[in-house]
């Protein structure tokens, strides 16, 4: 058959070798090929000049306005230079770490679920859930925290903002969670589960310490997200430039309440947060609020890093635990 | 157990009640004004104070500067994920790849900021008038490239040109995976026929990923699509009849941030809900076409690996 | 070309490193050098500061099968892959020593290493066929190199595929995607591919070990037919196979420095009867590991 098959054509003459010949198309593939692999190179660092723009520039033109007030006061009033943008921190302490505590828990529950019943019906529709979640636009889940529980309650609260956060968190969290959960050595789980341990327990005391230097990348990463977010708080925690914590503790006491009515009369006010006010401040026709709102730049610019280079640190650290 | 299985489906409740809270909350809206809501009409009225609404403004704003955007961001992230994943050197790479990832953990009223004051100025500004100049006068394109920019650089084409930026993270990151899961024996197939590196790169990988790069695309345009507070703060917010790129606009998602706090009317707040219910159907299409096609390469390279 | 004389009587404690003979014999008689396509000189190999290959000098004659064979890493691979500068893709690689293609050194700053993959094409260990149709995977070569004309294409695709004992098999489903067709018929798809670009000789990495007893059957009778016309290199791990399919066999073997030498080159009925190595005779006979 194949000598059948080496028919006519066998001697026929070669076409390839034809245009082979001529250098001059060798030198133009040669020359196409350094054009645009210098052309990769190039979009690459342009890619960049964004980024040390925006860093540089934040920087240089925040840093006059950060000083001693600016973390400890309270705003003075549009146009006024003085003071500070307090409000907005503390507001961001509150609603970041509120939103985590809504969003932690749930999402490593179902993390776990997800790698430990991916066939489910659940399972699937949990993976599906969460992936949906996460492409959910930021303004649109803030009208979903105003639906949810602005309207039913009547005013804008720190509860609300932080609920409309969680929702933003969750996917992240599930996310990572489920990728780290899913590097754990099977048998240690197996293992346990063998020696009558039930499942809660097996996940809690051998798979969690296992991955929790990766899960705590997603935190981190998840906190970094919602620190830096506008949008799901115009509708739900609004803005309150008279925000205070130290004030609402003392007034609390004064009036004979408890810790957790104070913690929940806390909650309940609307609160600012830094992003909020950076927004709010570039509307204003002030040079002074333009100022200070670099500077909320800069100290988010900062807060962001900080929390990404943290969560590289705890990936390099899981990385290390399961090398070893 | 229990608990585990409840907090799951607490995701997926949530994920049921962002869509049906949507639809509850913009019944009025659809029930007023039915399908015109979408009729693609820039003479459509949105006028809070008369009553009458009509969503085509927003959605054009929408689709044309995601669509700036993407045209900008593909190209140069294809560039870069070819950058790092087929030629940087081994030491470069992860440097490299976080660089272009920390762009996405900018908060985006930093862009914003950023844009108002040294991005539209500085950038937007000229490339509008150099192209009213040019593109401006040419006939078919004068629909998108007529009018003159405004001296603040707040327009359409600065919203698309910032969401360029802000997508090529998401873009670059997917594709760049796309290309690491192409198995080196296509790479070395090709080259040993000859080709160079970037005859194999055009011919062999982008083919062999397109699926994969397709679904980083989408992937990017839903997050162009969704994103707010940038856009908000450089696309000028006002509705001019026109379709131009260099003139102010609106998007759904900026018109929400803009207007819902302050709605006059329980028929406007619902117009703005049915705006919102438009953007997340959106962005809830996008997503699953990408999930479907990174997917697909996905599986297709743990289906070679197996054979 | 030098080396070719120049260690003919030197018997030192290089012993080891060098071919018994690097002269070239058929039935006796030295070939002459035209009928040479490689000549190998004192090549050496680095992976970063491993040293793979060391002090390699061979004759590889054209139009004829040469097999390389050897225990599992000793270089065989790499070996192969010197031959048409694969190695380059690997990072902090370094060569020594020469590779002569037609005389040409193919390592000289001035050799295009694309007009070297053009003239040495290869066939992997596994069937990689493009994602695309048979026609295309097979026309991918001719056009790079500025075949654009239908009736051109045509004529390479058809002369290829039948030169690899495929057109039969696929003449009427040549849209069909390349990766659809068996293991088998992917492999042939592979080599029609190399054999599209014209070139002189072919180098193949285990070119069956991916493949049933049957489809390995195919190949093989495969490469008796284009040894007439190409000059084909084979690594194999599979003893018989070399005997069956080449007339001439190199044997690897790893060095007290973890190296890759060459232990004995020679005419494959000689090297697997009368091998005059120790080593060789160990190996082919089986009492070797």
């Amino acid at each position: 058959m194949i000598t059948q098959a080496r028919s006519t054509l066998l001697f026929t003459t070669p076409i390839v070798k034809g245009f082979i010949q001529a250098k001059k198309g060798r030198q133009r593939r040669r020359a196409i090929n350094f054009f645009w692999l210098g052309i990769t190179g190039v979009v690459t660092v342009l890619a960049l000049v964004p980024l040390f723009w925006i860093i540089g520039y934040v920087a240089v033109k925040g840093a006059p306005a950060i000083n001693l007030a600016f973390f400890t006061e309270l705003p003075q009033g549009m146009g006024s230079a003085s003071g500070g943008v307090l409000n907005a921190i503390e507001g961001t302490v509150l609603l970041t770490v509120l939103s985590g505590l809504f969003a932690i828990p749930p999402g490593l529950l179902a993390a776990f679920y997800a790698v430990y019943h991916p066939n489910t019906w659940l399972g699937i529709a949990l993976r599906f859930g969460a992936d949906v979640l996460s492409g959910v636009p930021s303004i649109v889940i803030g009208l979903f925290g105003y639906a949810l529980v602005v309207k039913p309650a009547g005013h804008f609260s720190a509860l609300a903002g932080s609920i409309a956060l969680a929702v933003l968190m969750l996917p992240i969290i599930i996310r990572t969670a489920e990728e780290m959960i899913k590097l754990v050595p099977k048998n240690l789980r197996a293992g346990a589960l063998a020696l009558g341990s039930p499942e809660w327990r097996a996940a809690l005391q051998v798979t969690l310490p296992a991955a929790i230097s990766g899960i705590m990348t997603g935190f981190l990463l998840g906190l970094a997200r919602v620190s830096g977010e506008t949008a799901p708080l115009l509708f739900t925690s609004l803005g309150n430039d008279r925000f205070e914590i130290g004030r609402l503790v003392q007034a609390g006491f004064r009036s004979g309440q408890s810790f957790p009515e104070i913690l929940y009369n806390i909650i309940q006010q609307p609160v600012d947060s830094l992003p909020l006010t950076l927004y709010k401040y570039t509307q204003q026709p002030f040079p002074a609020q333009i100022q200070q709102a670099w500077g909320v730049a800069l100290v988010l610019i900062v807060l962001i890093l900080m929390f990404n280079i943290a969560a590289r640190y705890w990936v390099s650290r899981q990385a290390a635990k399961n090398r070893g | 157990m229990t608990l585990i299985a409840g907090a799951s489906l607490l995701v997926v409740a949530l994920m049921l009640a962002i869509g049906g809270l949507l639809i509850q909350d913009s019944t009025g809206a659809r029930q007023v004004f039915g399908w015109s809501f979408l009729l693609p009409n820039l003479g459509s009225t949105w006028n809070p104070v008369t009553g009458q609404f009509q969503g085509w403004s927003f959605i054009y704003g929408t689709l044309v500067t995601s669509l700036v955007a993407i045209l900008i961001a593909l190209p140069m992230s294809l560039g870069i994920a070819i950058f790092l994943a087929e030629l940087s050197p081994g030491w470069l790479r992860a440097p490299l790849g976080t660089l272009i990832e920390l762009l996405a953990a900018i908060p985006s009223v930093v862009y914003g900021l950023w844009g108002i004051f040294v991005f539209l100025p500085a950038v937007v500004v000229r490339a509008g008038a150099f192209l009213s100049e040019t593109l401006g006068k040419i006939p078919l394109l004068q629909v998108v490239f007529m009018g003159q920019i405004p001296s603040s650089g707040a327009s359409r084409l600065a919203a698309g040109l910032i969401l360029a930026i802000m997508i090529i993270p998401t873009i670059t990151a997917v594709s760049r995976d796309v290309f690491r899961a192409i198995p080196m024996a296509q790479r070395e197939a090709s080259l040993a026929l000859g080709a160079t590196q970037w005859e194999t790169i055009t011919r062999v990988l982008i083919p062999y990923g397109l699926s994969g790069i397709l679904g980083a695309a989408i992937l990017g345009l839903g997050r162009a699509v969704g994103e707010t507070m940038a856009v908000t703060m450089v696309i000028g917010n006002s509705l001019q009849g026109s379709y131009s790129l260099l003139l102010p606009g609106y998007t759904m998602s900026s018109v929400i941030a803009n207007e819902f706090a302050e709605a006059v009317s329980t028929l406007h707040s619902e117009a703005l809900i049915e705006v919102a219910l438009i953007l997340f159907g959106f962005t809830l299409i996008l997503n699953g076409i990408a999930r479907l096609l990174v997917w697909k390469i996905g599986s297709r390279t743990v289906e070679e690996a197996r054979a | 070309m030098q080396t070719i004389s120049s260690t003919a009587g030197e018997v030192t404690s290089r012993e080891l490193r060098q071919p018994q003979s690097p002269l070239v014999t058929i039935k006796g008689e030295p070939l002459p050098l035209t009928s040479s396509k490689f000549v190998l000189s004192d090549l050496a190999f680095y992976y970063g500061k491993v040293q793979a290959l060391a002090g390699i000098s061979i004759t590889i004659p054209a139009n004829h099968i040469t097999a390389i064979i050897g225990p599992s890493g000793c270089g065989k691979s790499t070996l192969l892959r010197t031959l048409n500068r694969m190695n380059d893709l690997i990072p902090k690689t370094r060569i020594e020593g020469q590779v002569f293609l037609d005389g040409d050194d193919i390592y000289s700053p001035n050799v295009d290493v694309v007009d070297v993959r053009r003239r040495v094409g290869m066939v992997f260990q596994r069937p990689n066929p493009f994602p695309m149709s048979i026609y295309d995977n097979v026309s991918y070569g001719p056009r790079l190199y500025g075949v654009t004309k239908r009736a051109d294409l045509d004529q390479i695709v058809e002369f290829s595929l039948q030169q690899a004992a495929l057109w039969d098999e696929v003449k009427d489903k040549l849209t069909q995607s390349g990766m659809a067709l068996s293991g088998g018929q992917q492999q042939r798809l592979c080599i029609a591919r190399a054999l599209a670009v014209e070139p002189d000789a072919i180098l193949m990495d285990e070119p069956a070990s991916a493949l049933d007893p049957i489809a390995t059957l195919k190949i093989e009778e495969l490469m008796q037919t284009l040894k007439s016309s190409y000059t084909i290199v084979i690594v194999t791990h599979n003893m018989q196979q070399a005997a069956r399919v080449s007339e001439f066999t190199a044997f690897m073997m790893i060095d007290q420095n973890r190296a890759g030498t060459l232990v004995e080159f020679g005419e494959t009925a000689q090297i697997f009867t009368r091998p005059k190595n120790r080593q060789t005779e160990d190996y082919v006979t089986g009492r070797f590991g």
